[in-house]
């Protein structure tokens, strides 16, 4: 184990950066479906890939700006995930049960997407894919600086929406205490609907942004599941800005593991880190 | 007696399939036979903890693997006799499971979906330590110079008969803990695990008792599985696979019937089986998925629960208390206890409060109580709420932990000791909402305490007598088969005393019995409260129904603001100024 340069240790905080704002992205409709519809929705995972794909195949195939792809994506997701919404409002989950079954769609998705586009990974080829700025010694490249950029004002607008209007005050609210929000008027089911929908078009975006970045295959959703949750709960579940300074932290410490030693350390950081968050603050979730 | 014919039936089936072998069928077959006995023992290990106490684990794939690789590295990099290295396979990976259950069952709030992500978690950890160390080491580990064991015509029947020989032994391990005090206990643990403990389940060591056992007959199922495969990676060890379609299996068969997980993993292996081979292979993980989604939606309960349940003949509904309800008048007033019974109360302390203090967050609840509960004595605990009433019943049935004090019973001090230790040494408490094991008939209920608590009853056979003569005393006997949900409030409350009656305590710590019940049921209520004093019980009795409190009786002890306030014979107690300030304010005349 050597020590590695200054440059690159400064390249590998930066990429963790990066790398965390994608957790935040990820990790903020997670967590949102989490601490306020007690749904935990690993179909989160599925809906990012499959909207990763989807940019994938309209920008190969249709000539679409990878970007504007978002416009067909996100509405699509939000019909999607409401709809998933709707399986369990109408069943009653419990957040057990809703695991077990967002579990299962998972699979699901991840056969879809072997289906039609086969376990190879594939590389979103764009005119973003290569351009770079510089700074100093570093690079910045502008799929993840647009990414971060995202994750930043994504995190941004939904602290907004819960602290300051009447949506998101009623969505705490029946997060706390369900049929007294009830009592006070507050529909909590289209309310519901609606939030789910959101989370879902959040992970649409994060999937656009996961096909700028790199190449995707479908079985590599399940890479992502360990270190996003890790992110939710270090941050908070609910929290607007939580997941993504947490994914931050935790991006850092990945990148930072893979440059004094090997790559394929990197996972014990984020799982190590789940396990001692569940173990000392295990209040903080749930 | 269709319960014993079960093991008869497990074994038998074993000797039969041992005979495969001999017939000289394709090898196909025993690999499909090996792979469907192969998810028997997963599956059903896994439900030992997960689907009977129901602490859900994502984790199988950790211990699973745990098995793999300690067979694994045994035989090649040691050159281990095969078989030699099971045992030990089995032994790491219950080290391992205790050494999380040790750490995780600590934590009270890691429960549900919590204690699924901590034990998928580490299995990654696992996977990632596996993969740098030399134990695997990146490229993965090759067992072909491994010598098969030859204990049948050829090397796949030998596996064969190897899984089949784990699966028997896991099924009647699975069977024997479903029958037994072990398994009612873990079967409550899975219902309220706080109830449990103050029923005397020693909840802390039987999950880890359950995780132990489940571990290490995942490790041995995956020390047989590493020579099956031949090559082993942690990639295809320490996925999702083994988790996820354990889970499935079990949750489709049902997971609070021994065979339910064994009925799930054979049917979802012919599935599975229909998948590969054709070009539909893809479409396996799929058809899994979508198995889950529809189970978890329309059979939650699982397969086998929903074939074997009986139909519940429908009990006409009788009139709530059509039992012990006074027929004269409905609000008859209570009369007084005879003062011979009153007169029975001695002076030896039966428990013994000293400067016992319990504060929340700096909020104190109780500080510096001392009190004595006499021998065959009913005293009553008084107070507004938020006194500390129900946080005494807490600390002193070791519910919470006192932060100062000491509680002795007959002398012996209890302060400090778990839940469990205290109700095996005789504190039995009832809950002011009742707080019943759901899933559990009223028989069961009530048999659970007396396995646990008081005389400690092994057999479950026996437990059930002496929980009938106790449904009897509360006049629960006709509804021994009901689940607890089917009861009515003032019936509930009656199963919750006859729980606390089963264990034989020395003392009852009784909290808001009569409270929500209607004059008439209150009036039952108080008759067998009596009942229960003059049988030899000692009661403290926390009530706010003061007709019931001043006729029952015998001293009371009014909290305020977490201090003893006033301590004494009810009439003068009940006269002093300060104690009608605590209760109706103080007068600004």
């Amino acid at each position: 184990m050597s020590f590695p340069s200054w440059t690159l240790l400064a390249q590998s905080v930066l990429s963790g950066v990066f790398v965390g704002g994608l957790y935040g992205l990820l990790g903020l409709g997670l967590g949102l479906s989490w601490g306020l519809l007690r749904t935990i929705n690993l179909a989160h995972f599925a809906f990012a890939f499959l909207s990763a794909y989807l940019c994938y195949q309209l920008t190969v195939s249709a000539h679409m700006d990878p970007l504007l792809t978002l416009a067909l994506v996100v509405p699509l997701m939000f019909l999607l995930g409401a709809g998933l919404h709707g399986l369990s409002d109408r069943f009653r989950l419990t957040p057990f049960s809703s695991l077990l079954l967002t579990f299962g769609v998972m699979g699901i998705a991840e056969s879809l997407m072997q289906w039609f586009w086969t376990a190879d990974p594939r590389k979103l080829e764009s005119s973003y894919g290569d351009m770079k700025l510089r700074l100093g010694p570093l690079y910045l490249p502008i799929p993840e600086l647009l990414t971060l950029a995202c994750a930043v004002a994504v995190a941004f607008a939904a602290w907004v929406v819960l602290r300051h209007t009447d949506l998101g005050k009623a969505l705490r609210a029946s997060a706390e205490d369900a049929p007294v929000a009830a009592a006070f008027g507050i529909n909590q089911r289209r309310n519901s609907f609606i939030l789910a929908g959101t989370c879902a078009s959040l992970a649409g975006l994060a999937g656009v942004c996961i096909a700028l970045s790199g190449s995707i295959s479908p079985s590599q959703m399940y890479g992502w599941v360990g270190v996003v949750f890790a992110a939710v709960m270090l941050g908070g579940l609910g929290s607007a800005f939580g997941p993504l300074v947490a994914g931050m932290v935790i991006g850092v410490s990945e990148a930072v593991t893979m440059a004094v030693t090997a790559p394929s350390w990197a996972p014990l950081v984020s799982f190590t880190l789940l396990i001692v968050i569940l173990l000392l603050r295990p209040g903080r979730v749930g | 007696m269709k319960m014993r014919a079960a093991p008869l039936a497990i074994v038998g089936a074993g000797l039969a399939l041992c005979a495969l072998p001999y017939l000289r069928l394709p090898a196909f077959y025993e690999s499909f036979l090996y792979l469907a006995l192969y998810w028997v023992v997963l599956a059903t290990s896994w439900n030992l903890l997960s689907g009977y106490a129901g602490y859900f684990s994502f984790g199988h794939g950790a211990f699973f693997g745990a098995g793999v690789y300690t067979s694994a590295t045994l035989a090649t990099r040691y050159e281990w006799p095969f078989l030699w290295t099971l045992p030990v396979a089995a032994a790491v990976s219950a080290a391992i499971g205790v050494g999380v259950g040790a750490v995780a069952f600590r934590v009270r709030g890691v429960r549900g979906e919590l204690f699924a992500l901590l034990t998928l978690a580490v299995t990654f950890v696992l996977a990632t330590i596996v993969g740098n160390t030399p134990i695997d080491g990146g490229p993965g580990v090759y067992l072909n110079a491994v010598p098969v064991p030859k204990l049948g015509p050829s090397a796949t029947s030998s596996l064969y008969l190897m899984m089949l020989a784990a699966a028997v032994a896991t099924l009647l391990i699975s069977w024997t803990v479903r029958n037994s005090r072990f398994g009612a206990g873990l079967f409550a643990i899975h219902d309220d695990e706080d109830a449990a403990e103050v029923m005397g389940v020693p909840t802390f060591r039987w999950k880890l008792g359950a995780l132990a056992l489940s571990s290490a007959l995942a490790g041995w199922a995956g020390g047989i599985h590493a020579l099956f495969v031949s090559y082993v990676t942690t990639a295809e060890t320490f996925n999702l696979t083994v988790p996820l379609t354990v889970v499935l299996m079990s949750i489709l068969g049902g997971t609070r019937h021994w065979a339910g997980p064994a009925v799930g993993a054979v049917a979802i292996t012919c599935l599975l089986f229909a998948f590969t081979g054709s070009s539909q292979a893809v479409l396996g993980k799929g058809a899994i998925g979508l198995i889950l989604v529809a189970g978890v939606l329309f059979m939650p309960d699982g397969a086998l629960s929903k074939l074997l349940r009986r139909p519940r003949a429908q009990t006409p509904v009788e009139p709530p208390d059509a039992v012990e309800a006074p027929t004269a008048s409905v609000i008859a007033p209570i009369e007084e206890a005879p003062r011979g019974a009153r007169a029975k109360a001695s002076t030896q302390p039966v428990l013994a409060v000293r400067g016992l203090d319990k504060s929340f967050r700096g909020l104190k609840a109780l500080s510096n109580v001392s009190l004595d509960v006499r021998e065959g004595e009913i005293l009553g605990l008084l107070g507004p709420n938020g006194s500390g009433k129900s946080t005494f019943i807490n600390v002193v049935s070791g519910h919470f932990a006192a932060d100062g004090g000491e509680v002795r019973l007959d002398g012996r001090d209890i302060s400090g000791l778990p839940a469990h230790r205290i109700a095996r040494a005789g504190i039995a408490r009832t809950y002011q909402i009742p707080r019943p094991f759901a899933q559990m008939s009223v028989l069961d209920n009530v048999a659970l305490a007396a396995m646990y608590a008081g005389r400690g009853i092994a057999h479950v056979d026996a437990g059930r007598a002496e929980a009938r003569q106790w449904l009897e005393f509360a006049h629960l006997e006709g509804k021994a088969d009901a689940l607890p949900g089917e009861l009515n409030l003032h019936q509930r409350k009656f199963l919750e005393l006859a729980r606390a009656l089963a264990s034989r305590p020395r003392l009852v710590l009784l909290d808001e019995v009569l409270c929500g019940l209607t004059p008439s049921e209150i009036h039952a209520a108080v008759a067998l409260i009596r009942r229960i004093r003059d049988q030899g019980t000692t009661i403290v009795f926390v009530e706010h129904v003061m007709e019931a409190v001043m006729a029952l009786t015998d001293r009371i002890v009014v909290f305020n603001q977490g201090l003893v306030l006033a301590e004494g014979l009810p009439a003068d107690v009940m006269n002093q100024p300060d104690v009608r300030d605590a209760y109706l304010g103080v007068a600004h005349a």
